[in-house]
């Protein structure tokens, strides 16, 4: 599998165009517009984004990673939305027990559905996560506890440890935001683990990592369940934020949409995805006005992008480096 | 280890059946310690598939496969690669998009017990760089080190493959076709790089030269139409009437 964004990420590295000092560089400088971002933007806006970002940065960790293109993660991000706000709103839980629970419900969806679908690869792979993903979406319409089409209202925010009243949208946002950091590290950290290489391996060459004595099933899955679990981070944090949990997180759609995200962005980039929801969550946002014709632009983004930025905006900056050395 | 000359590898009555189609038929296949054994044939002889049965990539229909003296028939190819029988494919199968030295180091790694530690600094896998180096002085590629794979020229990423199949350790070495679609000094220094690495490990090899098999291998063994057609050295085989028939069909 040709992954253009990695090839791009190593390139840069080689020609000194990445190096460790401009790589913490940029982290920092990331990091502190992070801070002083809901200072000049909406911040839900701001949450929306960080939720979608983590859940695309999730979700490339199998498509650029291993090589693995799912196409039903939205039934990790949607059923961690009720798990959250289910025991958030009925159960009366605090808000990090809420999260864990969500975090904790998709990872073991994860288990059971990568389990099940690692057993076959390329598009049927992609055709059972699909399967499972409309079965858990058909439930989530039928249950009574998801509120069906109107979706779970209302999801109280509480008080973060007993401590931190959530209900402020900036303490709020510096939640997400932490949260955001420690999903996003955790990828980036798994990326770069001895896991990560081989993952990498199995990625370039299935049979070889094979005949090298790895048990690649095995290491299919480990990454299956991590990306899982975390875009059940991503979902949970998103109905803490929105206040609800809806249809729209469980449909194929929002498969799609992550799929159309970590393309335009740059799989195989670490920041490629995040890029990639920004892009598309504010067209989201920004073109609201527009109704139905969001979806055309955005499709019509999307084909331009891919067709004339192959590498995704993140793989094609790097590409652009190198003719601009500095 | 045991003794130079006791088998290491034998199968009984191999047979491989696609649907009616024999691939491979009651193979009855001695491989010794210490030596290199070529498998060879004419096309669609089976070679291949005898390899994928050897490795476990596919199941035998029917017979055993016995790897020192144990009944492998029934492992799963990442226990055989363990257990150090450890195979190279066709095409050359070398990571394209990662470094020479990363190559060899997603082999070198799995030993460190480390390889699902998802939490763990990549900078833990550091203190493997002086044996891969090592073991890519051997086959001429460690100024390459830092050179993406997939930007070899074919010789140079078949001896990446073999430096890396080295970093196992294995006691048997797989070799499937090591010198197909190479140039003639490519060959020359696959054979010396063979002959060099055969003398602590066994090595069975598919090959379609020759001149390489009459050159490196102490034992051939001819197939045809999945089953064996006669076996030796080289000075016999290449002397029996049937095998001369069989590649070049030569009149009775």
């Amino acid at each position: 599998m040709s992954v253009p964004g990695i090839q791009e990420s190593r390139t840069a590295w080689r020609l000194g165009i990445i190096t460790p000092g401009r790589k913490r560089a940029f982290f920092i400088a990331m990091g502190l517009l992070g801070l002083a971002l809901p200072l000049a933007v909406y911040p839900v806006f701001l949450m929306n984004v960080l939720c979608m970002a983590l859940f695309a940065s999730a979700f490339n960790l199998l498509l650029g990673y291993t090589g693995l293109l799912s196409f039903g993660h939205a039934a990790f991000l949607g059923s961690a939305g009720y798990v959250t706000g289910h025991v958030l709103k009925a159960w009366g839980w605090p808000p990090e027990a809420g999260l864990l629970a969500g975090t904790l419900v998709a990872t073991l969806l994860g288990l059971v559905i990568g389990g099940l679908a690692i057993r076959r690869s390329g598009i049927y792979f992609a055709m059972i996560t699909l399967g499972f993903a409309q079965m858990l979406y058909f439930l989530a319409v039928q249950l009574p506890f998801t509120g069906g089409e109107d979706g779970l209202q209302g999801i109280p925010r509480g008080t973060l440890f007993g401590l931190v009243p959530l209900d402020r949208p900036l303490t709020l946002y510096y939640v997400v935001y932490a949260i955001f950091l420690l999903g996003f590290f955790v990828i980036y950290r798994t990326i770069h683990s001895p896991f990560g290489h081989v993952l990498r391996s199995i990625r370039e060459n299935e049979p070889r990592a094979l005949s090298l004595g790895y048990d690649v099933d095995r290491y299919k899955l480990v990454a299956f369940v991590i990306s899982a679990g975390l875009s059940g981070l991503a979902g949970s944090t998103k109905a803490l934020v929105l206040q609800f949990a809806t249809l729209t997180d469980s449909h194929w759609h929002k498969s799609g949409e992550v799929v159309l995200m970590t393309l335009l962005g740059g799989m195989g980039t670490v920041m490629g995805p995040s890029v990639g929801a920004l892009v598309v969550v504010t067209m989201d946002n920004y073109l609201s006005g527009v109704g139905d014709w969001v979806t055309v632009i955005i499709g019509s983004v999307f084909v331009v992008g891919v067709l004339a930025f192959r590498r995704g905006f993140v793989g094609e900056a790097l590409h652009l480096a190198r003719n601009f050395p500095f | 280890m045991g003794a130079v000359g006791e088998l290491v590898l034998e199968t009984r009555g191999l047979t491989k059946d696609f649907r009616g189609f024999v691939a491979v038929g009651g193979v009855d296949l001695k491989v010794r310690r210490g030596t290199i054994h070529a498998l060879i044939g004419p096309n669609g002889a089976g070679k291949t598939t005898v390899f994928n049965l050897l490795t476990k990539f596919i199941q035998p229909s029917s017979g055993a496969i016995l790897y020192r003296g144990r009944d492998i028939t029934r492992s799963r190819p990442a226990d055989v690669a363990r257990q150090g029988m450890v195979r190279s494919f066709q095409v050359s199968a070398v990571f394209p998009n990662l470094t020479v030295l990363e190559n060899v180091r997603v082999a070198l790694q799995r030993p460190l017990g480390t390889s699902f530690h998802f939490w763990k600094s990549d900078r833990s896998l550091q203190g493997l760089h002086g044996r891969a180096l090592e073991l890519l002085e051997q086959v001429d590629l460690a100024t390459h080190r830092d050179t993406v794979a997939v930007e070899l020229p074919y010789g140079r990423k078949r001896a990446l493959e073999l430096a890396t199949t080295l970093a196992l350790d294995p006691e048997l070495l797989l070799l499937d076709e090591p010198t197909q679609g190479m140039g003639h000094e490519d060959v020359g220094r696959v054979v010396e790089l063979i002959r060099k690495v055969a003398a602590q490990r066994t090595v069975l090899m598919v090959e379609h030269n020759l001149s390489v098999v009459a050159d490196l291998c102490q034992t051939i063994t001819v197939l045809q139409r999945g089953t064996i057609l006669a076996e030796g050295p080289y000075a016999q085989v290449s002397t029996d009437p049937r095998v001369l028939e069989a590649y070049i069909g030569v009149p009775e």
